[in-house]
C-alpha cells in the first residue's frame, strides 16, 4: 500500500514538473537557476499564456535553449531580455514593462479609484453639510388615514 | 445642465464596451511585430541539397519578399498556389527559407507543388526565424531596398491581404 502511495505521489511530481528537459540544463548550477528564473519571465509566443518555462512548444524550447546559450557567453539577465524583445516585441515580457505607453495600464486602477474615493468624499461631505430636514408633518387628512389603517391592523 | 454628470457613467460604458467589441474582432494570434520599419537581421544560410543559399547582403538595393516555410506546414501549401503567382506577376524576386525542416523533404515538397523561390536557405536550428521574430510558419516579409523590413504577414497569405496590403506596397517601395 505504501509503495503504491509512493509511486502514485511521484508520479504527480513528475507530472507537475516544468518543460524544461534534462539535455536543456546547463552544469553550473547558479547559470542554469538564472536561465530559469528568465524563461519564467518570457512568453511562449505559440501559446500565449503559458511562459517558455511551462511550454512544450518547438520554439519554447529553441528559446529556453538560446537564453542558455546567451548566459553561457557572459550576456547579463537584462541583454538577455533585450535580446528577446529586440524580435518579439514587449509582448514577449510577462510582466508589461513601465513605459509611457503602459502608464494607463499600471496606474489606470489607481486614477479610477482615486476619483472613487473623491466622488465618494464629496458625496459624504454634501450629505453631513446639508442638515437633516424633518419631513412635513401630516396634514389631518393624512392623520385621518393613518389611524384607519392602524385600526385596521389591530383588528 | 447638472444632470449631464448621470450621463457619463453611461458614456464610459459605452466606450469601454466599443473598445471590446473592437478588441473581440481582432485575431489575438497575431501579434504585433517589433521589426516593422528596423533593419532585416543578417544571415547566410546554405541551400537546399547543394544548390546556392541565401543571404541578407546579396538582395541590397532590390525589394524582395522572404517566405518562411516547411514542409510540414499544412497552412504554407495553402499558400503555396499564391506564392507560385506572385512569383509569375510581381515583379520581385520571392525567396524562401525552409524552416527547421529536413531538406529532402522540402525537395520533395517544391517538386511536388512546384517551386516559387528565387533562392532558398535552409534555417534547419530556426535562429534565422528567431531572429526575425517568427513565431510559427507560414511567415512573409516585405523587404525594401534599404533592407528594412515594411510588412510582416503572420500565417498564409491570402488573394486579398496581397492585393489590399502586399502588392501595393511593393509597387510603392519599386518606385522609391
Amino acid at each position: 500500500m505504501k509503495a503504491i502511495l509512493l509511486a502514485a505521489m511521484l508520479g504527480l511530481a513528475a507530472a507537475s514538473a516544468l518543460a524544461v528537459e534534462p539535455g536543456e540544463r546547463l552544469a553550473d548550477p547558479a547559470l542554469e537557476a538564472r536561465a530559469r528564473a528568465l524563461s519564467g519571465e518570457l512568453r511562449c509566443l505559440v501559446c500565449q499564456n503559458q511562459s517558455i518555462d511551462d511550454s512544450n512548444a518547438d520554439l519554447a524550447h529553441d528559446l529556453r535553449v538560446l537564453i542558455r546559450e546567451r548566459l553561457s557567453a557572459g550576456d547579463s539577465d537584462a541583454q538577455v531580455l533585450q535580446f528577446m524583445v529586440h524580435r518579439y516585441g514587449d509582448f514577449i515580457l510577462l510582466r508589461p514593462p513601465v513605459k509611457p505607453e503602459t502608464y494607463l495600464l499600471w496606474f489606470g486602477p489607481f486614477v479610477v479609484l482615486a476619483l472613487g474615493a473623491l466622488g465618494a468624499a464629496l458625496y459624504l461631505r454634501r450629505s453631513r453639510r446639508a442638515p437633516q430636514q424633518a419631513p412635513a408633518p401630516l396634514s389631518p387628512d393624512e392623520q385621518r388615514r393613518l389611524q384607519k389603517l392602524l385600526v385596521e391592523d389591530q383588528g | 445642465m447638472r444632470r449631464l454628470i448621470y450621463l457619463l457613467p453611461i458614456a464610459a460604458f459605452m466606450a469601454l464596451a466599443g473598445y471590446f467589441v473592437v478588441s473581440l474582432s481582432r485575431d489575438p494570434s497575431v501579434l504585433p511585430s517589433a521589426m516593422i520599419n528596423q533593419p532585416a537581421p543578417a544571415f547566410t544560410l546554405a541551400g537546399l541539397q547543394g544548390q546556392p543559399g541565401l543571404a541578407r547582403d546579396e538582395f541590397r538595393g532590390q525589394v524582395v519578399l522572404i517566405n518562411f516555410f516547411a514542409s510540414w506546414c499544412v497552412p504554407c501549401r495553402a499558400e503555396h498556389p499564391l506564392l507560385m503567382q506572385l512569383a509569375a506577376e510581381l515583379k520581385t524576386p520571392v525567396y524562401g527559407i525552409d524552416y527547421k525542416d529536413k531538406p529532402e523533404d522540402a525537395a520533395r515538397f517544391l517538386s511536388e507543388l512546384g517551386n516559387p523561390y528565387g533562392l532558398i536557405g535552409a534555417d534547419r536550428d530556426g535562429r534565422v526565424g528567431i531572429d526575425f521574430g517568427v513565431y510559427g510558419v507560414p511567415e512573409t516579409y516585405v523587404i525594401d531596398k534599404a533592407g528594412r523590413i515594411r510588412l510582416r504577414h503572420v500565417g498564409p497569405l491570402t488573394p486579398a491581404d496581397v492585393t489590399r496590403e502586399l502588392a501595393p506596397l511593393v509597387k510603392e517601395l519599386q518606385k522609391s
